[in-house]
C-alpha cells in the first residue's frame, strides 16, 4: 500500500541546511527499512504553471492553481502496510522536515 | 417462556454479544459494513424468531451462525466476489494470534479500530457506539442532538476512511498500547460525561442511556485488560459518580450539589464496588494517571458522611497529585474548590482569580466564583457573577439550581 505524504508550508522559506540534512538522513531510513518509493522538494509556487488542455487548445497560466496560505513544498511517496506505520513514519518526516505533513492513502 | 422474557433475552444477547458478533465478521470479511449489517439482521432475525421458536441454547453462536450467513449472502448477492475479496484484504491483519503479549480478544481490535487517533473525536465516539455498543444510528443521533442523516454520514464516511486509508484492525503493539489506551477512554469519558451532564434544552439533565452505556462500553475494556490502571480507574471514577446521580438532580429538576445531597440515596452497590477498585489500584503502588486519581477524589467524597466530615485535606492532595500530571485550569478550578473547604473562600477566590483569563467562557468557573463571593458576603458582584454562569451554563438543572442560588442572594 503506497501513501503520498505531502508536506504543507506557511512561511515561504526553503529548507535549512539542517533541515536538509536531517531529510537525508531520514530517506536513507526509508530505503534501508524499505518504505521509500520516491520524494523530493518543489520549487516556489510562483515558479508554477496551469496547463489547461480540455479546450481545442493548451491554455498556459502563470502562477500556481490555488493562491493559498499554505503551499505544497515537497512530498514522499511512502510505502506502508497500513495506516498505523503510514502516520508513525509521516510524524517523523514532519520532524525531520519541520513542517506540517498531510497522509493520504493512494486508490 | 413468556414474551417478557424473551425480549429481556434479546436484550442480553444485544449486550452481550453484539459487539463480539461485530468485531468476529470484521475479522472473517475484512469489512466493517459487512458485519455491521450482517449483525443487524441476525439481530432482527432474533426478535422475529424467538418469541416463536424459543431462544436457543447458546444464543451467541446462534447468532454469530447467522450473521455468518447473512454475510456471505450479501457477498453473493453482490455478484462480484473478486472486487470483494480484493476490498476483504483491505482491512487486513497479519498478526499471529498471541504475538503481542496482550489479550486479543476480536473485541478490542474492534475498539482500538473504532477510537483510532486518524479520526476525528466526534467520529470515533459515534463509531464505537455503532460497532461496539450496538446503539442504532437514530438512538445515536438523539443523544448527540443531530439530524439522523448527518450521524449516518458520518459512520458512513469513517467506515469509508478506514478502508481507503486502511486503519488497520488489530490491537496496537506494546510500545504504543498506553497512548491508545488513553484515546479509548477518552472516548468512553465523554460519551459518559454527555450523559452526566447533558447539555442542550429540552434535554433530560442526566441521559442514563449515555451514562450507561459508558459504564458498560468501560467494564467490557476491563474485562478484557484486568492490568490496566488508568482502565480500573475510569470504571471506579464513573461508577463512583453514577452512584450519585438519583441525589443530584432533585424533584423539580434542579441541581442538588454535593454538601447538600441526600447520601442516604447514594447507591451503596456501586460505591462499593468503586472503592475495591480504587483500592485495588492503591494496592498496585504504580504511579497513578489521571483517572485513578480523579476516582480517589471521588472515593473520599464517597466515604464521608457529610461535606463537614469530608478529608479535605487528602482532596486537595490528590489535586496536587493531578495539577502535577495534567496543569490545565479546570484542574486547578477544581482544586480551589477543595482549597475553600480547607483554607477557606478568600483563599479559594484568589486562586480562582488567577485563571480568569483561561476560564472567563467556562460556566463552572463563573458558578464557582458566585458561591465564594457568596459565602464572603459579596453580594452584588455573586450577583454579577451568577448571571454570567447563567448565561453560559448549557445543563437545564443547572440553570435551575444557579437561578434559585442568584434568587436567595441578600
Amino acid at each position: 500500500m503506497q501513501y503520498l505524504v505531502s508536506v504543507t508550508d506557511d512561511t515561504a522559506g526553503l529548507a535549512t541546511p539542517d533541515e536538509m540534512a536531517a531529510i537525508d538522513a531520514f530517506n536513507d531510513r526509508l530505503m534501508a527499512e524499505g518504505h521509500w518509493v520516491f520524494a523530493g522538494g518543489l520549487g516556489a509556487p510562483s515558479s508554477a504553471t496551469v496547463i489547461d488542455n480540455r479546450g481545442e487548445e493548451a491554455m498556459f497560466t502563470d502562477g500556481p492553481f490555488l493562491e493559498s496560505k499554505a503551499h505544497l513544498a515537497g512530498f514522499w511517496v511512502m510505502e506502508a502496510p497500513d495506516l498505523e506505520v503510514a502516520l508513525k513514519l509521516a510524524a517523523e518526516g514532519s520532524k525531520h522536515c519541520n513542517r506540517k505533513v498531510e497522509v493520504r492513502p493512494f486508490l | 417462556m413468556s414474551l417478557v422474557d424473551v425480549q429481556a433475552a434479546i436484550t442480553q444477547a444485544h449486550h452481550e454479544e453484539w459487539a463480539r458478533a461485530v468485531a468476529s465478521l470484521t475479522r472473517r470479511f475484512g469489512d466493517l459494513d459487512i458485519a455491521e449489517e450482517a449483525a443487524a439482521e441476525a439481530f432482527a432475525i432474533a426478535v422475529e424468531r424467538w418469541p416463536a421458536d424459543g431462544v436457543p441454547p447458546n444464543a451467541g453462536a446462534w447468532l454469530t451462525t447467522t450473521a455468518n450467513r447473512k454475510a456471505i449472502d450479501r457477498i453473493r448477492r453482490e455478484n462480484h466476489r473478486d472486487d470483494k475479496q480484493k476490498e476483504a484484504q483491505l482491512l487486513y491483519d497479519d498478526d499471529p494470534p498471541g504475538r503481542l503479549g496482550v489479550i486479543d480478544d476480536e473485541r478490542l481490535r474492534l475498539i482500538f479500530t473504532c477510537c483510532h487517533p486518524a479520526l476525528a473525536m466526534e467520529t470515533r465516539v459515534a463509531l464505537t457506539l455503532r460497532m461496539v455498543a450496538g446503539l442504532t444510528v437514530p438512538e445515536i443521533a438523539r443523544a448527540f442532538l443531530v439530524q439522523e442523516t448527518t450521524m449516518g454520514q458520518r459512520i458512513t464516511r469513517a467506515k469509508a476512511k478506514i478502508k481507503a486509508a486502511r486503519i488497520p484492525y488489530r490491537v496496537p503493539s506494546a510500545e504504543d498500547l498506553p497512548a491508545r489506551v488513553s484515546g479509548v477512554l477518552a472516548v468512553l469519558f465523554l460519551v459518559f460525561n454527555e450523559g452526566y451532564l447533558a447539555t442542550g434544552p429540552g434535554t433530560d439533565p442526566v441521559r442514563h442511556d449515555l451514562t450507561a452505556e459508558a459504564i458498560r462500553l468501560t467494564r467490557l475494556i476491563r474485562a478484557l485488560m484486568p492490568d490496566d490502571g488508568e482502565v480500573a480507574g475510569l470504571l471506579a471514577l464513573m461508577l463512583l459518580t453514577q452512584a450519585r446521580r438519583t441525589a443530584r438532580v432533585s424533584a423539580s429538576g434542579e441541581l442538588v450539589t454535593l454538601d447538600e445531597q441526600d447520601r442516604g440515596t447514594w447507591d451503596a452497590a456501586l460505591i462499593a464496588e468503586g472503592h475495591r477498585l480504587v483500592r485495588e489500584r492503591l494496592a498496585a503502588r504504580v504511579a497513578p494517571g489521571r483517572y485513578q486519581i480523579l476516582a480517589a477524589i471521588s472515593a473520599v467524597h464517597t466515604s464521608a458522611r457529610d461535606v463537614r466530615t469530608t478529608d479535605w485535606s487528602q482532596v486537595v492532595a490528590l489535586y496536587d497529585q493531578l495539577v502535577h500530571l495534567d496543569p490545565s485550569p479546570v484542574i486547578a478550578l477544581n482544586r480551589a474548590i477543595a482549597v475553600a473547604e480547607l483554607d477557606g473562600p478568600e483563599v479559594a477566590l484568589a486562586a480562582i482569580d488567577r485563571l480568569e483569563h483561561k476560564l472567563a467562557g467556562y460556566h463552572a468557573y463563573h458558578a464557582t466564583r458566585a458561591d465564594l463571593l457568596r459565602r464572603l458576603g459579596r453580594s452584588q458582584e455573586s450577583r454579577a457573577a451568577y448571571d454570567k454562569a447563567i448565561e453560559l451554563a448549557g445543563n437545564t438543572a443547572e440553570t435551575a439550581y444557579l437561578t434559585r442560588r442568584r434568587g436567595q442572594l441578600g
